[in-house]
């Protein structure tokens, strides 16, 4: 299989906490470029996984690759190195700063000036501090953030905190975007454009992007390829029209296809 | 509101943030450079005291206010500041290699008690710094040899070049001189990626690792400037005191310290020179009322300890951004008058999170 076939593989990948099994024997490829979505009823797995990729947890079992190298086992600190950025299900910004801090704080990764120099607050230091600044800009720009520039995040409301930590993420200038439910908490509006900045980081930035999502309309949107997990398994994989039209995950969410019902006895 | 018209990302990265800025604060330090020369000696030394704290503050600051990560055991970096630059200075060696070895040596202590405790926050990183600092101060009695012990150890007169740093105004430049330079260190700190680094570790650790923090190693860092930044302020006090007995540096210092941060207000520099004032402020307050105070209650034991405790839980119950954030409060009023609004200045409850990831 080409690199580009398989940008991010996880192999046979599993994950226990105590005797509950929540994720087992998941294998999926993620091709360059492409929007992969990962849906599934409560509990089926799905965030698991973003934090068995984002090295939060360590996978029981399994392995995970991302462009040719095994990550499995690296240090969580260095998946931003990397290049995976994530977003997180009920918002992780850094609340007590300010929108623009939190965009710097997501270059993190690409700041190398040694501690001693940033003490003095050297030259380097700060022409470093303005070319961080400048890419925070172009995010700013991208998302049209401006007018929240300088307040905190506590001052913000829900709708577009969502879209700051997805600035944040891309201050990392990822080349895999992990998306933990985007549209959780956003209204009808919110989501609609939150679609659009997906396809828009998608085609224009070329940035690959796994994202768990429940709402199926915006999952049909922008997925080129859908995964349906249950239970920790996988049910079913495909376009995101053959995955909603499989039998089981149908069952899945709905409980089962109805069975003729049994015979009644009259009541009274 | 006065609005600032920026045309260079440069100019965010200045220590004050307009010229009228630093007009204040140049009249500022001019005035506290004249101040020896204008008041008495009392006050010269009180105002001293005020230095002391507000260095150990701002050290401390970094620690729970930027990085949230609380210590009960600052009076331990404090006292090992102290020692370390009278016992360096009783050795013979010159002020200036004594200042920034008691500086280092605390930051070395501050990585060793950093470390075993990178695993916990909260109130089990307290519980483990206020024993820390209760093993110090055992340490500084029983080693008697190195402190003397409860003989205490006289602090010598420092020199730098031959210049004799003598009385309450050599210690209130001395003290001054530190205070700039630390207050230096922390906003460069502040506006680098390691001031970054540091308030995303304490508004979500979860997250500050997914931005490629390494939260181990900040966390040290944070917690080796903060104690070397408490050292040289422990080197300050045992100028400021003039002699050091090993009692001087237990719990009711440290909570006083912490005192300090939550009064002037979490998350601000300002708020530590705030705290600091309050702090040094409180004991001349008391002794002041002590004889007006009706029922005999001025005469009470432990009244300065309870009213640190009361006062505390009163700015945590309903200031909790402290005298800064009152501070702040009072500039935006006066700023818009007559045109504020009463909704800005009421505290507001923020939503909670809910299976927020550990």
């Amino acid at each position: 299989m080409s690199q580009d076939e398989s940008y991010f593989a996880a192999r046979d990948l599993s994950m226990r906490f105590g005797g509950i099994r929540a994720v087992e024997g998941v294998t999926f490829d993620v091709r360059k470029g492409e929007v992969f979505s990962i849906i599934g009823p409560n509990g089926a797995g799905k965030t698991t996984i973003f934090n068995m990729i984002s090295r939060i947890y360590t996978p029981s079992g399994g392995s995970l690759h991302f462009a040719g190298q095994d990550i499995t086992r690296i240090a969580p600190h260095r998946i931003a190195g990397l290049g995976i950025a994530r977003t997180f299900q009920n918002i992780e910004l850094f609340s007590h700063a300010t929108l623009l801090q939190n965009l710097l704080i997501g270059r993190h990764a690409h700041s190398h000036v040694p501690i001693l120099s940033q003490l003095a607050f050297l030259p380097s230091v700060r022409q470093a501090e303005i070319d961080h600044r400048r890419k925070a800009e172009e995010v700013i720009e991208f998302l049209g953030l401006q007018r929240y520039r300088d307040q905190l995040i506590a001052n913000l409301p829900y709708g577009v905190r969502k879209v700051v930590e997805l600035g944040r993420a891309l201050c990392i200038e990822p080349k895999l975007l992990l998306l933990d439910e985007p549209s959780s908490g956003l209204n009808v509006e919110e989501t609609e454009e939150m679609g659009f900045w997906i396809q828009d980081i998608q085609k224009d930035l070329g940035i690959t992007i796994i994202m768990v999502e429940h709402d199926m309309k915006l999952v049909s949107a922008v997925s080129n390829r859908v995964l349906a997990l249950n239970q920790g398994r996988i049910l079913s994989m495909g376009t995101s029209a053959q995955v909603q039209s499989d039998p089981e995950v149908i069952r899945a969410y709905i409980g089962g296809a109805p069975e003729p019902a049994p015979e009644k006895e009259a009541a009274i | 509101m006065r609005a600032m018209f920026r045309t260079s990302y440069a100019q965010d990265l200045l220590l004050a943030r307009s010229p009228a800025a630093w007009g204040w604060y140049g009249l500022l330090m001019l005035v506290l450079l004249a101040i020896p020369h204008m008041l008495g000696e009392f006050y010269v030394g009180e105002m001293a005291g005020v230095f002391v704290f507000a260095i150990a503050g701002v050290g401390l600051m970094l620690l729970i206010g930027y990085t949230g990560l609380v210590s009960l055991g600052h009076a331990a970096f404090l006292g090992i500041g102290a020692y370390t630059n009278a016992i360096l200075l009783t050795k013979g060696v010159p002020f200036i290699f004594s200042l920034p070895a008691a500086g280092l040596l605390t930051a070395l202590f501050g990585v060793l008690i950093g470390i075993p405790t990178l695993r916990m926050s909260g109130l089990y990183l307290a519980i483990a710094t206020l024993a820390f600092g209760s093993i110090v101060g055992i340490v500084l009695e029983k080693w008697h040899g190195l402190t003397g012990g409860f003989d205490g150890l006289a602090v010598p007169t420092p020199a730098i070049f031959g210049y004799v740093i003598e009385g309450r105004t050599g210690v209130y430049y001395l003290s001054l001189a530190i205070l700039v330079a630390v207050l230096l260190l922390a906003m460069n700190i502040l506006r680098s990626p390691l001031g970054r680094a540091m308030v995303a570790i304490r508004d979500s650790e979860i997250s500050a690792q997914s931005m490629g923090i390494h939260l181990a190693f900040y966390k040290t860092v944070a917690f080796a400037i903060s104690a070397g930044i408490t050292g040289l302020a422990g080197a300050a006090y045992g100028h400021y005191t003039n002699y050091l007995a090993p009692d001087g540096f237990g719990i009711l210092l440290s909570i006083q310290l912490v005192t300090i941060v939550f009064i002037g207000g979490l998350g601000s520099l300002h708020g530590a020179i705030f705290g600091a004032i309050f702090i040094s402020m409180l004991p001349q307050a008391i002794a002041l009322s002590r004889d007006s105070l009706p029922f005999g209650l001025g005469r009470l034991p432990g009244l300065e300890p309870s009213l640190f405790g009361i006062i505390l839980v009163l700015v945590i119950m309903f200031e909790p951004a402290g005298i800064n954030g009152r501070w702040l409060k009072a500039k935006r009023w006066f700023g818009e008058f007559p045109l504020h609004r009463r909704a800005a200045f009421r505290r507001q409850k923020s939503y909670a999170k809910s299976e927020r990831l550990r």
